[in-house]
C-alpha cells in the first residue's frame, strides 16, 4: 500500500537530478530492490506510471535489478542465501539464529536520459 | 483516490488543520495507461507459482538485466535511497529527541490490538514519574486523541487521511506543534496496520509491535517485515488465553524465526497484568539515553 509513497519519492529524485544535469527527458529509471524489502513491485510500477505521467519521467521505463536476500547464522557463522526471513540456515539447519546482512536496499541507481 | 489501496495525498491534518505535504505539488490524475504505457511498463505477470499449489506468490518477479540500448542518451549515476527524504526528515527528529533528552516510542500494530487502552493505562502508571506526550496517528477522527486527553495529558492527533503509514515529516509537524518537553517519553500511536509502517523511520529510539493474542499465532511469519524491524513485541490481552486456543509458545518462536532474541513482554491492557515490566522496560531506556546524552556532553 506505501508503493504510491515510494514513487512520488522516487519521481523527487528524479526531479532534481534532471535539474542537476539539465535533462531534457528520461528513458529509463534502474531500481536496486532487495528481495527482502517491503516492496511490492506489480504495485511500484503502476504508481509509477501513475506519477510519472506528466513528468519529464513520462513514458520511462522501470528496470528493477533485484538483490538477493543473505544472512549469517549467529551460530556457525555461515553465510546463506535466503527469500524469507524465516528460513533456516543452509549450513547448520538452525532456526532463530539468521541475522540479514543484504536484501533490504530500495535505491535508484542511475538513469538514461537525454 | 488510489484505485488499488485506497492511498492518498494532500489529506494530512494535524488536529484537524491541513498540512503542507511533501508529497509532489500535482495533483495525480487517475486515468487509464495508454496502451503503449501498458505494453512497455506492465511486467511479465509476477505470479510464479513455485511453492504451493494454493498459493498466489506476487513479489517474485523476474531480474531484469541491466542493459540498455545506448543512444544519445546518457547514464548518470545516482545511488539514493528511494525513502532518502523521510530519514533525512527522520534524522532531524531523532537529533530533535536527542538533544530534548526525550524517549520516543513508535507504537505499531494491526487495527484493534489495543495500543490505546494500553497507552491510557501506562500513562496511568507513569504520569506521576515522567512527562509524557503522545502524537496519535489514523486515517480519520480524533477519537484517539480525545481518549488521551482525559488522561490529562496532551495529544496531538495526526489525521493520514487516507495515507496507510505516518510519515517522519508528519511527526516533525506534529513535533513543532506540541513543544514535548525534556526528559520526557513520547509515545507515537501508528496508523493501525502491520506492512507499510515497518518502512517508514520516524526517527523514534524503539519500534515496538503489538500482538494481541486474539490474532493467530502466525502474525510473525505473515507480515515479517513489521517484526523485523521491532525492537520490542508485547503480546497483549493475555487474559483471554483462557477462553483462546491461542499457543503464546508458537507465536514468540514465530517472532524469532523473523527476528531472533526479540524481546517479548507479555501484557494485558485491560487487567494490569505485566504492564508495570513494559513501564519499567520504558523507564530504564529513558534513563539509559538520559546516560547516553550526559556522557556526549
Amino acid at each position: 500500500m506505501h508503493e504510491l509513497s515510494l514513487a512520488e519519492n522516487l519521481l523527487q529524485i528524479i526531479e532534481e537530478t534532471a535539474t542537476e544535469h539539465q535533462l531534457t527527458k528520461v528513458k529509463t529509471v534502474w531500481l536496486e530492490i532487495g528481495k527482502l524489502a517491503c516492496v511490492e513491485q506489480g504495485s511500484l510500477r503502476f504508481y509509477f506510471d501513475v506519477v510519472t505521467q506528466d513528468s519529464i519521467a513520462r513514458q520511462a521505463k522501470l528496470e528493477i535489478i533485484e538483490i538477493a536476500g543473505q544472512a549469517v547464522c549467529t551460530q556457525c557463522n555461515h553465510s546463506s542465501l535466503i527469500t524469507i526471513y524465516y528460513e533456516a540456515c543452509s549450513h547448520c539447519g538452525s532456526y532463530n539464529t539468521l541475522k540479514v546482512t543484504q536484501g533490504r536496499e530500495m535505491k535508484i541507481k542511475e538513469l538514461e536520459a537525454e | 483516490m488510489c484505485t488499488t489501496c485506497g492511498c492518498s495525498i494532500g489529506q494530512t491534518r494535524i488536529n484537524g488543520k491541513t498540512i503542507q505535504s511533501t508529497h509532489l505539488e500535482k495533483p495525480i490524475q487517475f486515468r487509464p495507461l495508454k496502451h503503449s504505457n501498458i505494453r512497455d511498463h506492465t511486467p511479465s505477470l509476477p505470479i510464479k507459482n513455485n511453492r504451493s499449489s494454493e498459493t498466489l506468490a506476487f513479489g517474485t518477479g523476474l531480474v531484469t538485466a541491466h542493459a540498455p540500448g545506448m543512444s544519445q542518451a546518457r547514464m548518470i549515476k545516482i545511488e539514493r535511497d528511494i525513502l532518502e527524504r523521510n530519514n533525512q526528515y527522520a534524522n532531524e527528529n531523532r537529533r530533535f529527541l536527542s538533544e530534548q533528552n526525550i524517549l520516543a516510542l513508535n507504537l505499531l500494530s494491526s487495527p484493534g490490538s489495543g495500543k490505546t487502552t494500553l497507552l491510557v493505562n501506562t500513562i496511568e502508571i507513569l504520569r506521576n514519574k515522567l512527562p509524557i506526550t503522545v502524537i496519535e496517528g489514523d486515517q480519520q477522527t480524533n477519537h484517539d486523541a480525545a481518549r488521551i486527553r482525559e488522561t490529562g495529558i496532551s495529544a496531538t492527533q495526526i489525521n493520514t487521511g487516507k495515507g496507510c503509514h505516518l510519515d517522519a515529516f508528519m511527526v516533525q509537524q506534529a513535533l513543532q506543534q506540541i513543544s514535548p518537553q525534556q526528559n520526557s517519553v513520547l509515545f507515537i500511536e501508528n496508523v493501525g496496520n502491520l506492512v507499510c509502517p515497518s518502512n517508514f523511520d520516524l526517527g523514534e529510539a524503539y519500534k515496538v509491535v503489538i500482538l494481541s493474542v486474539t490474532e493467530g499465532e502466525d502474525k510473525p511469519l505473515k507480515y515479517p517485515d513489521m517484526f523485523h524491524v521491532a525492537d520490542l513485541l508485547l503480546l497483549n490481552k493475555c487474559d483471554l488465553l483462557p477462553y483462546l486456543s491461542f499457543d503464546v509458545d508458537l507465536a514468540i518462536e514465530y517472532a524469532h524465526r523473523i527476528h531472533p532474541g526479540l524481546p517479548v513482554i507479555q501484557i494485558s491492557a485491560m487487567n494490569g497484568s505485566g504492564i508495570q515490566v513494559w513501564a519499567d522496560w520504558i523507564e530504564a531506556n529513558r534513563l539509559a539515553i538520559s546516560s547516553t546524552a550526559q556522557y556526549q556532553t
